[in-house]
């Protein structure tokens, strides 16, 4: 059945996807660009929403996943393009400039540093929870700044995007169509798995978790899935990110990272399956258009978002569908 | 490395401990009493450093400018409590986490296009400036000495504040109950903005003070924040012996893992590699006590179940 939220999810998708094709038609490569920020930032957002959304897990040590994915792109990148291998035991390895080799590295990492963070967080819950992911954020954060062989404070470039067999990834629409074409496998994921059996029971561990200890599921075990899940799609993103850049600092490892992805799924409403990809899209707007009014353009983001928890808690989809269901 | 030096470090650390418990109390106590995680917190420090650094730039008076940090943050406080916070204590943490995340921008923001984002630098007064000599042979400076014994005093002060005063008691039981403590007359909503006021207060003093050290600038007070949610964590949330006890135990920690795991990898490494993979260590250690404190207390060293 086509409900209302259902028809602005696709009215959405099928935005983001005409306007960087009516833009490239009209040769317009910075609005392009804009939307495949737009596009990995949603895919971030889908990824934590996933924790906070589906789980009900407040992470706000998001930026982890995201600067390991990232780094994870430009530790190899730099490998490759200055001939040095990364290890010689226990084979050869060089560094890829392969973008596949460079997301699943992406995705493992970020999924093991998930696993372990999670793992030490998940003993605790509600504001102890919220502290303490932000503060393994950090710790990654000093240590990224501090690690001087990948650049330290300064961050790491590389000189030229990875590689993706079969296109041009320089071409800005063709490497927009990799970012699409992931985000919107992502979204499909997010939402079978939040049909699943597993997602069922994560929801039913957010809402009552005593019920769901009694039919004899274990909580700790569904969230510790559940974070690794939406850190290794986080991780995908950051890696994305960075080959967008074709840069990766430790500022993606900042805890303002992860109060800005934490923000693309509040703007857009918490719990929507399409939440990030309005409010990412709606972020990215903001800065482009506010930004060239103001330097100070977050002064108004923070005032917006101070609205929305105050007064409109559904964000975007929740003000224009409606409060359909809370959460999802 | 002799143990003067030793003593030196230990002395910085209970400096950094006395800076975090100044932030980590209001932090504490907002939450113990109120519920709220506030991560605008930082803004209050950041606040008040700026008063410090415009009113001693107006008068030069150091005095005057520890005491315009004081009413500045309170007030900044008081204000923020006022228009925001209140509206978010029945709400979930999340909203108070976006709430207060929205502040720190506004604040940050606003800061920077009131002062600009060159950094101001607040002087140590003549006064307070130069070393003096320990017992034991130890010149330390007196700022840093004045720093300590200024935040031990606070200490002091607040414990007695909240086991022997009468709005001590409110406090509590505020904790403890309180549709109670409203039924028995006390008016609740002014004792929340009290408690905010003073938070904020105690974190805009730190702010100024550590501000003649370091420099005045916008996103100073995130550092800290974080380093204060350590601390309350590590601590217990809502006790302000958790807070006092996590403080100094952080403070400790990051002061000599930073100087001394260089030094101590050497032992094996050959020094520039020590040099790097102690400080990289020393970054992170005060992560990893608090991992190894949760592991064996979930809820930290001096909190309930929470």
């Amino acid at each position: 059945m086509l409900t209302r939220e259902s028809l602005l999810n696709w009215a959405m998708i099928a935005a983001l996807l005409i306007v960087p094709l009516a833009a490239w038609t009209l040769d317009e490569p910075f609005i392009i660009t804009l939307a495949t920020k737009a596009a990995i930032l949603a895919l971030a957002g889908v990824g934590l929403n996933i924790a906070l959304g589906l789980g009900g897990l407040i992470s706000l040590g998001h930026a982890a996943f995201f600067g390991i994915g990232g780094y994870a792109m430009g530790i190899l990148a730099a490998h490759a393009q200055n001939y040095e291998p990364l290890f010689e035991w226990p084979f050869l390895f060089e560094g890829s400039n392969q973008m596949p080799l460079i997301w699943l590295v992406a995705v493992v990492f970020s999924a093991l540093a998930a696993l372990v963070i999670g793992a030490l967080s998940l003993r605790t819950s509600g504001v102890y929870f919220i502290m303490i992911t932000l503060a393994f954020g950090q710790m990654l954060y000093y240590f990224a700044i501090s690690w001087s062989a990948y650049g330290g404070e300064d961050g790491l470039s590389i000189w030229v995007r990875n590689e993706f067999p079969g296109l041009n990834t320089l071409d800005p629409i063709q490497f927009f169509a990799i970012a699409y074409v992931i985000l919107c496998l992502a979204l499909v994921f997010a939402a079978r798995l939040a049909r699943s059996p597993f997602g069922l029971a994560l929801a039913a561990a957010r809402q009552n978790e005593d019920r769901v200890q009694a039919v004899g599921l274990t909580p700790f075990t569904l969230r510790l899935t559940a974070f690794v899940i939406s850190g290794a799609i986080t991780g995908l993103a950051g890696a994305l990110f960075a080959d967008l850049n074709r840069f990766v600092s430790p500022t993606m490892l900042s805890w303002h990272t992860s109060g800005e992805i934490m923000i693309f799924v509040i703007l857009g409403g918490v719990g929507r399956l399409y939440g990030p990809v309005a409010g990412a899209a709606l972020y990215i707007l903001l800065e482009h258009l506010l930004g060239g009014i103001s330097d100070y353009w977050q002064i108004f983001l923070g005032v917006l978002l101070l609205l929305i928890v105050l007064f409109a808690r559904g964000g975007l989809i929740g003000a224009i569908a409606g409060r359909e269901k809370a959460h999802g | 490395m002799t143990y003067i030096l030793v003593l030196e470090q230990i002395l910085n650390g209970l400096q950094l401990g006395m800076m975090l418990f100044l932030m980590a109390a209001g932090l504490t106590l907002v939450f113990g009493v109120m519920g709220l995680i506030n991560l605008a917190h930082g803004s209050l420090y950041m606040v008040g450093a700026f008063a410090a650094a415009a009113v001693a730039g107006w008068t030069g008076s150091f005095l005057l400018a520890l005491i315009a940090s004081l009413a500045a943050a309170a007030a900044a406080g008081a204000l923020m409590e006022l228009v925001v916070i209140r509206r978010l204590y029945r709400r979930d943490h999340l909203d108070q986490v976006l709430a207060t995340f929205a502040l720190i921008l506004i604040f940050s923001e606003g800061t920077r296009w009131l002062f600009g984002s060159f950094p101001l630098f607040l002087d140590v007064p003549s006064y307070l400036s130069g070393p003096v000599s320990l017992p034991g042979g130890i010149q330390y400076p007196l700022y840093r000495l004045t720093i300590i014994l200024i935040g031990l005093a606070i200490a002091a002060g607040l414990f007695l504040l909240i086991a022997r005063t009468r709005i001590g008691i409110q406090i509590r039981a505020g904790e403890a109950d309180r549709e109670m403590i409203a039924a028995l007359g006390v008016d609740i909503s002014k004792l929340y903005t009290l408690v905010f006021a003073l938070g904020a207060a105690l974190a805009g003093l730190a702010g100024a003070l550590v501000g003649a050290i370091q420099s005045v600038q916008v996103g100073m007070g995130e550092p800290v924040l974080i380093l204060a949610f350590v601390v309350i964590v590590i601590g217990g949330i809502g006790s302000i012996k958790g807070a006092l006890a996590g403080a100094l135990l952080v403070g400790m920690t990051d002061t000599l893992g930073g100087v001394f795991l260089p030094q101590l990898f050497t032992l094996f490494m050959d020094p520039a590699s020590a040099a790097s993979a102690g400080a990289s260590l020393a970054s992170m250690l005060i992560y990893i006590l608090m991992a190894a404190i949760l592991l064996v207390r979930p809820s930290g060293l001096y909190g309930g179940s929470a």
